[in-house]
């Protein structure tokens, strides 16, 4: 597991100089918006919102990823947790960053960002997101850092090149009992505290559309709508990062299929789950017939946001329940393809709601159409980029599959689970 | 205090959009060119939205002039995130452009969709720099805009009945849109002053405001005779 450490290959370097070009190229186009301003992008009067809406909602919801299986997994004691637990919280880490950033590249002001801070007003949904968000990505660094102590105390022993790095970072870890019961009862503490932040998180992200008077915003079912969704496409990032690193470290031993298996069943899970919630907003919508309402709906269901939206139905309902309600397809293969129309489907959700419900405002306007350019195309990709290029770099420093937990899971687990199994069953 | 609103009469308004036009002239309001006007990117504080009914040749138009409405409920200051947009005690829904980040929620959550964005650098020709107005400060880009009621006339006023020891007359303060009328279709003043003609005229029976259902309390009355109470219709 630590060969990956040690050994680098040239086809790592092809990919990080692939990924750089983009991200290069996105700090280009970004560098081109703010000089000329936001008319650089496709944004216009009434659809003021657009692709950097999507991208802030879409990468806050992959946010969702590590907690909810690293710590709701822990919580329940998932044994097959233990090689999956360190790659979802990296997901979590980095991608909070690139949502705060597409934040940030939105503003017509950016040098102004600190009057966030200066001149706050708590009645905004958005400032509830700045908490909200900052306190998670503190939680979530933590949540990353604590179970990551012990494995760099492994690295400082065994590796020779950057050793002072491994030495700083492991705070003198010893692997002593006293200190094991302690890092236990921290990690313990996190994953409890971490759900109700992560939850908190996506609600108040949907609360941004949520407290408008929008058409097609202004639904109560938003909050758990959007925490669904942000599931749904956690676990979606979480299969592919795992087919990529278990493909390229060979990690075939510790990424088995019974743990794709068992993901692609939560992704199953949440498939339908999202599909509840998608009806039912929809069909709420449509019984109730306020016209400004059917104008955003229709616009979607057979307007000019059809394909979109009926691509999303596809890619989010249809190809994962095809793929995963069966146990022969739900293979390492089955999912990740799964998972693949799954976060290009949870986009395009993102999309059909940021944009619809601008583009059909209650008092006409003369334009509702929306068309990105190539500046905020641009960024997109880039910042999709730079999330792979920094997930991959950390492979590089620290093990991505956790091994003092698999070692843990090895000596103690299988006593532990026939211990617990056998407290379940009535007496002799 | 005050609480500054304006009536305009549909049935005395031609849509000559003289008003538009004052407005963009009193308050420094860019021309954004024909090529981001043809993506949406106009600025028009004060805007005639058409209503149309039917289809050609049995059209039937009907153009109100649309500026602020200067909610007494206004949903996009409570989304403000740096509070750039505030409600003062006279009712005024004001804008700070220095504080202002450009997030736009303001404009999303306006349900009137009169809110403006500069997303380009402001540019006048050399001959229009020269009739700039002094009074109002230039917007930079990245910032939020709208109508402000010509708030800058109301410190003139005000200053000016200080200056000469008297209280404001309802005449004192209108904003341009108001003066320039040629068809006197439009009012302004104290909404809780009895002697201010807005007042009367906002308890009107021909009296409605738009999107009232929503509770934003716009304080721009509208004045139209219905066709059901002139009998057009049976």
């Amino acid at each position: 597991m630590i060969q990956p450490l040690l050994q680098t290959g040239w086809k790592f370097f092809l990919i990080v100089g692939i990924l750089l070009c983009f991200g290069l190229w996105a700090i280009y186009a970004w560098l081109w918006q703010i000089r000329h301003g936001l008319g650089t992008t496709g944004l216009n009067q009434p659809v003021y919102w657009g692709i950097y809406i999507t991208n802030f909602v879409f990468f806050i919801g992959i946010s969702h990823a590590g907690t909810l299986i690293s710590a709701i997994l822990r919580i329940c004691h998932a044994e097959w947790r233990r090689s999956i637990t360190r790659a979802a919280e990296v997901i979590t880490v980095l991608v909070l960053f690139f949502g705060a950033g597409s934040i940030i590249i939105d503003l017509g002001r950016p040098d102004r960002m600190a009057n966030v801070f200066l001149h706050a007003n708590f009645r905004s949904p958005l400032l509830w997101d700045v908490t909200s968000i900052s306190i998670y990505f503190t939680a979530s660094t933590i949540y990353l850092y604590l179970p990551l102590i012990p494995d760099i105390a492994i690295l400082r022993d065994t590796i020779k090149s950057r050793r002072w790095f491994y030495r700083i970072l492991a705070l003198g870890w010893r692997g002593t009992a006293g200190q094991k019961k302690v890092l236990e009862r921290c990690i313990s503490i996190m994953a409890i505290l971490v759900i109700p932040i992560a939850v908190s998180v996506h609600t108040v992200v949907s609360w941004v559309f949520g407290m408008t008077t929008q058409p097609m915003w202004h639904s109560t079912i938003f909050g758990p709508y959007f925490v669904v969704g942000a599931i749904f496409s956690g676990i979606a990032a979480l299969i592919i990062a795992m087919a990529l690193i278990r493909w390229f470290y060979h990690l075939e031993n510790y990424l088995k299929p019974i743990h794709f298996n068992n993901l692609g069943l939560l992704l199953f899970v949440m498939t339908l789950l999202w599909f509840y919630f998608t009806f039912a907003e929809y069909l709420t919508t449509y019984y109730g017939a306020e016209p400004s309402h059917l104008s955003v709906f229709y616009s979607k269901v057979h307007g000019r946001y059809s394909l979109p939206f009926w691509t999303m139905v596809i890619t989010c309902l249809i190809i994962p329940f095809i793929l995963l309600c069966n146990r022969k397809t739900r293979t390492v293969a089955g999912t990740v393809v799964a998972s693949i129309s799954v976060i290009i489907g949870m986009w395009l959700e993102r999309y059909t709601i940021v944009v619809p419900s601008l583009s059909r405002p209650r008092l006409p306007v003369p334009f509702g159409d929306y068309h990105p350019t190539w500046v905020e195309w641009s960024i997109t990709a880039g910042l999709f980029a730079m999330f792979i290029l920094l997930y991959i770099v950390f492979t590089k420093l620290f093990p991505i599959v956790s091994i003092w937990e698999v070692q843990e899971g090895r000596k103690h687990s299988l006593t532990e689970v026939h211990e617990r199994v056998k407290s379940y069953m009535p007496e002799d | 205090m005050a609480r500054w609103g304006m009536v305009i009469d549909l049935d005395k308004c031609t849509a000559c959009q003289a008003c538009v036009l004052a407005c963009k002239q009193e308050n420094n309001v860019p021309c954004v060119g024909p090529e981001e006007a043809a993506k949406g990117r106009t600025i028009t504080w004060l805007k005639l939205i058409p209503f149309i009914e039917g289809e050609f040749p049995h059209v039937k138009a009907r153009f109100i002039p649309r500026p602020c409405m200067h909610c007494d409920n206004p949903p996009c200051v409570k989304v403000c995130p740096v509070r750039a947009t505030y409600k003062n005690e006279e009712g005024v829904v004001g804008q700070i452009y220095p504080r202002c980040i450009g997030c736009r929620y303001c404009t999303t959550a306006c349900p009137y969709t009169l809110r403006y964005f500069n997303w380009n650098p402001p540019e006048w020709t050399e001959e229009l720099k020269q009739s700039l107005n002094p009074d109002v400060s230039i917007r930079p880009k990245g910032v939020v805009e709208k109508c402000t009621f010509c708030h800058h006339r109301l410190q003139k006023a005000k200053e000016k009945a200080e200056l000469e020891g008297r209280p404001l007359k309802e005449n004192d303060y209108i904003p341009a849109c108001v003066e320039t009328c040629p068809a006197e279709a439009m009012y302004f003043g104290d909404l809780d002053n009895p002697e201010h003609k807005v007042w009367e005229l906002a308890r009107s029976p021909r009296a409605f405001r738009l999107l009232e259902e929503i509770g934003t309390l716009p304080k721009v009355v509208y004045l139209m005779e219905s066709e059901w109470q002139s009998g057009k219709r049976s």
